[in-house]
């Protein structure tokens, strides 16, 4: 069966001859006009002046746009409040904001056109920090969310242990690289076709439809692949073509534009930066008896998904540990820089690493082993006792059962396969033998949820076409970003109709042939599609089985190996295809998906937002260097649940990737703004995200593999962001190699870079 | 200018800008969309090309490498490399079958890049590959697959190679083929830009979107290349490639061939010349304070007159060198007599392809348990490459012991004010710039103090 197999990504072979075609590829025609924003050159301030002749009189420009070019100003938000402006408003909110927009007849053109307005402000205080905009109350929702279950303050007050900390993550620059491109093309009567690199086609087909008055149907977006998403494509790519549309509707013309990289990275929302401040009662075997975290992100200038990234984030305080008394208070501020937005994980990393933090506070504070804290305060295995129950035993702090964890499980197996007591041991030994470099050890559990929390986006559609030779089309709403998504889909139909993957012809994501798509987020790409698919292959053959009973007389039908066999009868798959098209049997469906029993209040704080949960854990062992901070992971081991796997390969590429992504994030990816605002980290010349040296010398990676016990596709689980979450482990074994420099809490901060390094050390020895 | 080259197998002969780049010509008019551009700045490698000439093939990041510099040269692109390579019709190439069959593309835009980084390798027999990859960044598979590739590739196949068929390159004004030659132009033209590997002078046409308006490409001026040794010195032509420098010196001094081979990435160094390195006056470039620690001198020609000078006084202050109009850097002359002597740190926040925070390189010379001599300069430290004089003067004399490098500390900071940016804050430069002379001390001891010396165990 194709469903399992370790098979390579469908686009492998174009990708390594470089005949796969991102947007900049596609052959345009003659004419095709290229377009770019001119930002703003402060964070705050409103526009008194434009000048924008030497702009319009610059070679190669046909057209120049700002405010008053437009009765009704086109907005980009992704959120139900349109608080995006595609043109900055008589306000600027942030250093980098597009003021106005060029149309000109080169990219190169254009780029040099958007840097010759000359536009004065009146420049308003920018609230820039977390400090700015408490103290201004800048922020969104009037106030704090908060999730309460049992009774904290108690719980803590009466603990024979208590300790406080804060922690500081920094944010995360996508660098997707591919930058963010969108080309549209004028059709007849006013329609647009869009070719955008997004993760959210029919959120682009919703904006550009919107800015142009038209109706969603007369807007046609097609997406055949991006050269990487990770999140920063679920939203960011409106603005780019709306832009294109308008110019294209003006001139008639079909209009192109790419962010250069450092307008990219000026531009474009990033992961939010979140300080996360605890207070936490615990036993002396570590088990924690209350917890109350202040989760505090800044969001930026607009709303953009920071609401449902905060709550994901407070979703995520427990990560794997039963709390049977906890408050979360988390605030949305408001400030003056990029709006940040959707990253893997979608404020689950941050949350998680809240109270990871806190695990090994606790282990320093007792002098226990980090990996025991962990232990007491898992949550039980599924099956092991009365507890797991669903709706009697344990919950979440949003009151969600837990009946699948598989945390103890894990860990057992894993602290032996990465022989973790026996090197925490050697660590230890050759740390008091060496005075300049240490070594730390860290592990990490994650148990993150899948679904989105807004309900109603846990759908998808799909549509498949059978031919009469027996080759199969397949379409779906998920988008293709290097995930393999398309490839672990096509594996789905191969599998239903018994067929080769041979046989399956993938084909670009396409709001024409599939309406109303979810975004490819949340991890949800193979679940929700891979049933669509599921359930429109299941249609025609029960049609064609239907046919075949009556044809053959038998109700033994067999789809398997290319071959259909009615009992005693037996005609490969094209053959039996070719007799039902002769029959008048459809060969084409729709398929659809919704995911079942979940809801959600997220005012309250109470139900159940995810279907189940993945799990997985990682260890990692890191050299530092206490002279000046470099340090190198030496090893990590991963083991991690994909449930069963609808293709380990690609599995095992997703657990890789997402480690080095989320251990870049916290170690040498550092996103400096300077006091008036300008991001100074936008290039890959100043934001360094990890390169072949700063993957693990050894890396392990292994899969759970057991089925999930929720009925999702084929038992398998969500792969995208879960692993992101193990890069943790990186992070902690810095601050446990910080730790043996001194008597104190090294109380590391992210990104741990080298600078940060020396502080805790420093911290460590005070 | 009229150039001519050869782009996978096809000869080119056409009119370009000095300022057009190679990606721009291949994506734009060439249609070979195959090539990406993925940062137009040379940090990230997706428009990595394979160019060959007489001295073999190399990776080279086609964003910020300007027409006349590929004039008589030759160009294989991803969409090239099977037919290049003279494999069999429909045959890809080792590396481009590997790549699939260990799962090393995930999005697929950095692969193109990837995949002529390794092809050059595997030409090369070079199987470091993650310093064949440093300049090339993958946002998708944490690198742990491409590795993989590389590795089955250079196991599984021999290196292919191809003979480099020379490209008949006429003479063009703007490029000068001897240092006579060069001489007499740029004492035409004062005022024109001089390119060497435009790893610097890429961006100011990709970044900062300037018409250089005179230019003179350096790249044909022979006998500004090349490593002459005498009895005392190296004797570096400017035009010398930074990737030569790592095997220059890997046995006198592995300290400073290790900060040669950690200078920017694989494709860089391909590109960029020591001479370009001094030349652009940077404060942060990493040639600068080994060279002084080592009392290196610098040749400068001006029409029919050279003079030499301390490279040390040619940093004159932030963007100000001790260069006349018309007068270029011919070669650079480093003394043998403090390599075996010399340490060199380079501190960024990351280990590869990256500008150093500080960069500091100490001479020290201990004779009968005194230190005899120390010249010590750092990088990144002030507006200049510069000398520590006074923790030079606290050394100098007094026995070599942790009493003596705590005493000299202090002087740091009469040599140094840092700035703050954000590459890493004033106190962290002040304070790794003197922990690297702790270093440089616990060393001698022959203690352990470089993680890169450290390397994963699996067992």
């Amino acid at each position: 069966m194709s469903v399992g197999a370790p098979l390579i990504h469908d686009s492998a072979k174009l990708h390594v001859t470089g005949q796969a075609r991102y947007i900049d590829d596609i052959p345009t025609p003659n004419g095709t006009l290229h377009l770019a924003f001119g930002l703003s050159q402060v964070a705050h301030g409103d526009i008194t002046a434009m000048d924008l002749s030497a702009v319009r009189h610059a070679d190669g420009v046909v057209a120049v746009y700002a405010a008053d070019d437009f009765d009704q100003m086109p907005d980009c938000s992704p959120s139900p409040v349109p608080d995006e402006p595609l043109l900055a408003t008589g306000t600027v909110h942030f250093l980098g904001q597009p003021v106005f927009l060029v149309v000109a007849t080169s990219h190169l053109a254009a780029r040099k056109a958007a840097r010759l307005g000359d536009i004065t402000y009146t420049e308003k205080p920018a609230i820039l920090s977390y400090e700015d905009a408490l103290a201004a109350n800048e922020r969104f929702e009037d106030e704090p969310r908060i999730y309460t279950k049992g009774d904290p303050a108690t719980a803590i007050q009466t603990a024979p242990n208590v300790i406080h900390g804060q922690i500081d993550m920094g944010g995360q620059e996508h660098f997707y690289l591919e930058g963010q491109a969108a080309l549209v093309t004028p059709q007849e009567s006013g329609d647009m076709l869009v070719n955008s690199s997004t993760q959210h086609p029919t959120e682009i087909q919703h904006k550009v439809a919107h800015a142009l008055h038209i109706p969603m149907h007369a807007v046609r977006v097609e997406v055949r692949r991006m050269g990487g998403g990770f999140g920063g494509k679920e939203s960011q790519g409106n603005a780019l073509a709306i832009a294109c549309a308008i110019a294209a509707r003006d001139t008639g013309h079909p209009c192109k534009m790419r962010y250069d990289r450092d307008d990219d990275m000026m531009i474009t929302g990033k992961r939010h930066d979140f300080r996360i401040t605890y207070t936490v009662g615990f036993e002396d075997t570590g088990k924690i008896t209350g917890v109350d975290f202040i989760q505090m992100t800044r969001c930026g200038w607009s709303l953009d998904l920071s609401i449902p990234v905060a709550d994901r984030a407070m979703l995520h305080a427990d990560n794997a540990y039963l709390l049977e008394n906890a408050r979360i208070e988390s605030h949305r501020l408001r400030t003056n820089t990029q709006s940040a937005t959707a990253y893997r994980g979608f404020g689950g990393p941050q949350g998680i690493l809240g109270i990871e933090r806190i695990m090994d506070h606790i282990a320093a504070t007792l002098d226990l082993d980090p990996a025991e804290v962990r232990r007491v305060n898992y949550y039980a295995d599924m099956g092991t006792g009365p507890s797991t129950e669903p709706g009697t035993g344990q919950t979440t702090p949003y009151g969600m059962p837990v009946t699948d964890a598989i945390m103890h499980a894990m860990t057992d197996r894993h602290l032996i396969e990465a022989n973790y007591t026996a090197r925490r041991a050697a660590i230890a030994d050759w740390n008091a033998q060496n005075p300049i470099l240490k070594k730390g050890i860290g592990i990490s559990p994650v148990k993150f949820g899948i679904s989105f929390t807004l309900t109603h986006l846990n759908q998808a559609g799909a549509l498949v076409h059978v031919y009469q030779d027996g080759s199969i089309q397949l379409n779906h709403g998920g988008t293709e970003m290097g995930q393999g998504l398309f490839q672990k889909v096509a594996q789905v139909a191969a599998s239903e109709f018994g067929v080769s993957i041979d046989a399956i012809k993938i084909t670009a994501t396409d709001t024409a042939k599939v309406p109303n798509t979810s975004a490819t987020a949340a991890s949800s790409g193979a679940d929700l599609n891979g049933m669509a698919v599921k359930a429109a292959c299941t249609t025609i053959r029960d049609r064609m089985s239907l046919f075949l009973k009556e044809y053959f007389g038998s109700d033994a039908i067999a789809f398997q190996y290319g071959t259909v066999t009615a009992g005693p009868h037996s005609l490969s798959f094209a053959a039996a295809v070719k007799l039902a098209y002769e029959h008048r049997i459809s060969l084409s469906s729709t398929g659809f998906y919704k995911t079942p029993d979940i809801e959600w209040d997220r005012i309250k704080g109470k139900g159940r937002p995810f279907y189940y949960f993945a799990y997985g854990i990682a260890i990692t062992e890191v050299i530092l260097d206490t002279l000046t901070g470099e340090n190198r992971i030496l090893r990590t081991d991963i083991l991690h649940d994909a449930g069963a796997s609808l293709n380990p390969s690609l599995d095992i590429g997703q657990i890789e990737g997402g480690y080095v992504q989320g251990a870049g994030w916290l170690t040498t990816e550092e996103l400096v703004w300077d006091s008036s605002g300008r991001l100074c980290t936008h290039a890959p010349s100043t934001y360094k995200i990890p390169t072949a040296s700063d993957a693990p010398d050894v890396f392990n990676v292994k899969l759970w593999d057991a089925p999930n016990p929720e009925k999702s596709i084929y038992r398998s689980k969500a792969v995208g962001e879960p692993p992101f979450n193990l890069g943790i482990s990186a992070f902690l074994a810095l601050s446990d190699a910080a730790s043996a420099c001194g008597p104190n809490y090294p109380a590391l901060n992210a990104p741990a870079t080298p600078e940060e390094l020396m502080r805790a050390i420093t911290r460590a020895r005070a | 200018m009229e150039i001519t080259f050869r782009l996978n197998g096809t000869l080119v002969t056409a009119q370009y800008n000095a300022t057009d780049t190679l990606l721009n010509v291949l994506r734009e008019s060439q249609y070979l969309t195959g090539t990406k551009e993925g940062c137009n700045e040379g940090d990230c490698g997706a428009c990595t090309v394979m160019i060959e000439d007489e001295h073999g093939p190399r990776a080279l990041n086609a964003c910020i490498l300007l027409m006349p510099q590929i004039h008589g040269k030759s160009i294989t692109t991803v969409e090239g490399l099977a037919q290049t390579s003279a494999l069999p019709k429909g045959n890809l190439h080792p590396v481009q079958n590997a790549m699939i069959t260990e799962h090393g593309s995930q999005c697929g835009f950095c692969t193109p890049g990837i995949v002529m980084s390794l092809a050059t390798a595997h030409a090369t027999g070079d199987t470091n590959f993650e310093d064949a990859l440093a300049g090339n960044l993958c946002r998708c598979t944490g690198y742990a697959p491409i590795l993989r590739a590389a590795q089955k590739a250079a196991l599984e196949s021999p290196a292919l190679k191809t003979p480099f068929a020379p490209v008949d390159a006429p003479v063009l004004m703007e490029r000068p083929e001897s240092i006579n030659e060069l001489a007499a132009v740029y004492a035409l033209r004062p005022n024109a830009t001089l390119i060497a590997g435009a790893t610097d002078v890429g961006l100011w046409v990709t970044k900062q979107l300037r018409d250089l308006d005179e230019v003179i490409f350096l790249g044909a001026v022979s006998d500004l290349k090349g490593i002459r040794e005498t009895p005392e010195a190296y004797v570096i032509g400017a035009m010398t490639p930074i990737a030569d420098l790592a095997p220059l010196f890997a046995k006198s001094c592995p300290s400073l061939a290790e900060m040669f081979r950690r200078f920017s990435s694989k494709q860089v160094r391909a590109a960029a010349t020591l001479g370009g390195n001094i030349a652009n006056g940077s404060p942060i470039g990493d040639s600068p304070p080994p060279l002084i620690a080592l009392g290196a001198n610098i040749t400068l020609r001006k029409g029919e007159d050279s003079r030499d000078i301390l490279l040390e006084d040619f940093f004159v202050d932030y963007g100000k060198q001790d260069r006349a109009p018309s007068e270029f850097l011919t070669h650079i002359t480093v003394p043998k007599a403090g390599l075996r002597d010399l340490k060199v740190y380079k501190l960024s926040k990351r280990f590869d392809q990256d500008i150093s925070a500080v960069c500091g390189a100490f001479n020290i010379t201990v004779k009968n348990g005194k230190v005899s001599t120390a010249r010590i300069a750092f990088g990144g430290m002030a507006g200049t490459p510069k000398r520590a004089a006074h923790v030079e003067r606290a050394l100098i004399g007094q026995p070599w012991a942790m009493a003596t490098i705590d005493a000299a500390l202090p002087a740091f900071e009469q040599d140094y004010q840092p700035m703050s940016d954000m590459r890493a804050s004033a106190e962290y430069r002040q304070t790794t710039a003197q922990n690297m002379l702790k270093r440089v001390y616990a060393e001698s001891l022959g203690q352990c103090v470089s993680v890169r010396d450290i390397k994963g165990d699996a067992l």
